[in-house]
């Protein structure tokens, strides 16, 4: 192991750092479910001045999957000799009549996998079954199932494919800067995701918004020190991209993956459950790899996005950072995680689900 | 969903390795760091490996991920 470094004796130090630096309002946005996680179960709201704001973006690619595609993907389990393979989070996240969980429970072929990689051994082993993978995740998980599709073209997969619902985080980073609905004065920006992108990928949004942003790990010690870097640059005027998860990313990224991304995907328009159409922040197969897209293989209609939200249901506003969690009327009483209204309540990584379950401090 | 958790590349065989991740060995997909051998650390998610990492910084992380798999239940 490591040398043990006094862990609270450094956040102690972080602690003054950050409250010597809040000088007025400030919000900062993470944009995150690991980070959503980490700064409620470590109680940093609670720590830092009562006008540093820690808002919850988009960060949960469960969450932020719109309810029409959940229901589009329902709709093709229930075709004969379909198999749905998906990752668990997606389970109970409602489409608007059922879930994946539900359907499960009513007969249908419904499968957890813990890799892209497993739902294509089911197909190999499976080749009477067409095996839809469920496609969800950001830029971290996105080139594990372009690989997977690599390898099923390579092998001669045919009865492989994958539905599209990713999200290209950059964009809609910028989307919601543009928007000016929440005050964002900078980016607590996903560790992962940038393993994959390289923080450069960050750069047009510190240029030309002039919002911070630094690349922050998972620890406690790193977003203390991720925070404190942002609020150094707020306080001397700096819009830079900066990284604190020297352990794990890098400007550049890992280049083999960026090519698969690009390779086996084009971008298109995503919607996003809450917030609405973000252009350019999705992915689906290119031309070249469109018998690996569902939606050519299997002949549904997508239903329209207008049940997209229960209604009284705050999400769109929480993961904007309009509102925080404690501000949906119906958080705590009608919406907890055992019964969820939300989609941020059912992911244990949504922002109302962490908040509820370690308490956001303020 | 995006987290990723190091493990040490104990043998490679095609574009297949077998990764330990503290005495639980798993196969892992290399396709995304094809130059990983035998004896390198990687952070892995959703079965892939994603990034080779240094072998202190692996430990440490390690040792901070069983800390916060023993306050929760895991998740994503
Ligand atoms: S408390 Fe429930 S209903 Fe309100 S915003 Fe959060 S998930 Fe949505």
């Amino acid at each position: 192991m490591g040398a043990p470094v006094d862990v609270r004796a450094k956040a102690e130090e972080l602690y003054a750092r950050i409250e010597g630096l809040v000088r007025g309002p400030v919000s900062l946005m993470e944009v995150c479910g690991t980070h959503t996680m980490a700064i409620s179960r470590f109680g940093i709201r609670a720590r830092v001045p009562a006008n540093l704001r820690l808002l919850s973006g988009p960060g949960c690619p469960v969450c932020v999957t719109p309810a029409s595609q959940i229901d589009h993907l329902i709709a093709m389990g229930r075709e004969p000799e379909v198999v749905i393979t998906t990752f668990g989070d997606m389970l109970r996240v409602p489409g608007s009549r059922s879930t994946l969980q539900r359907e499960r429970a009513r007969g249908r072929d419904v499968r957890v996998v813990y890799s892209p990689f497993d739902a294509l051994d089911f197909a190999r082993k499976e080749p009477n079954k067409l095996v839809v993978f469920m496609g969800v995740g950001f830029e971290t998980t996105s080139p594990t199932i372009a690989a997977t599709i690599v390898r099923a073209r390579e092998d001669g997969v045919g009865n492989f494919c994958v539905y599209p619902a990713f999200k290209v985080v950059p964009p809609a980073m910028d989307a919601l800067v543009a928007s000016e609905e929440a005050r964002i004065d900078g980016f607590i920006c996903p560790g992962h995701v940038t393993t994959i992108i390289g923080s450069r990928a960050y750069e047009p949004l510190a240029r030309d918004r002039h919002v911070p942003c630094v690349v922050t790990g998972f620890e406690a010690l790193d977003v203390l020190e991720g925070i404190a870097m942002l609020l150094e640059q707020l306080a001397s005027g700096r819009a830079e991209v900066e990284i604190q998860y020297r352990r794990a990313t890098c400007r550049e990224g890992n280049p083999i993956a960026q090519e698969m991304l690009e390779r086996v995907f084009r971008r298109c328009d995503a919607w996003w459950r809450g917030i609405g159409l973000i252009p350019g922040t999705g992915l689906e197969p290119s031309e070249e790899f469109s018998v690996f897209d569902a939606r050519e293989r299997i002949d549904v209609e997508e239903p329209d996005k207008a049940q997209d939200l229960p209604i009284g249901c705050g999400c769109g506003e929480v993961m904007k950072g309009v509102k925080l969690p404690p501000d949906c009327p119906v958080f705590g009483k009608g919406c907890t995680p055992s019964r969820p209204l939300g989609p941020c309540m059912v992911s244990t990584e949504g922002a109302c689900a962490a908040w509820y379950l370690y308490g956001g401090g303020r | 969903m995006c987290l990723a958790v190091p493990g040490k590349v104990i043998q490679v065989d095609g574009k297949a390795g077998k990764v330990d991740f503290l005495g639980v060995q798993r196969q892992v997909q290399l396709d995304l760091v094809p130059e990983a051998v035998a004896g390198d650390w990687v952070l892995v998610h959703a079965g892939f490996a994603i990034h080779r990492i240094d072998e202190e910084e692996a430990r440490e992380t390690l040792a901070l991920l069983r800390k916060l798999e023993a306050e929760t239940e895991g998740g994503g």
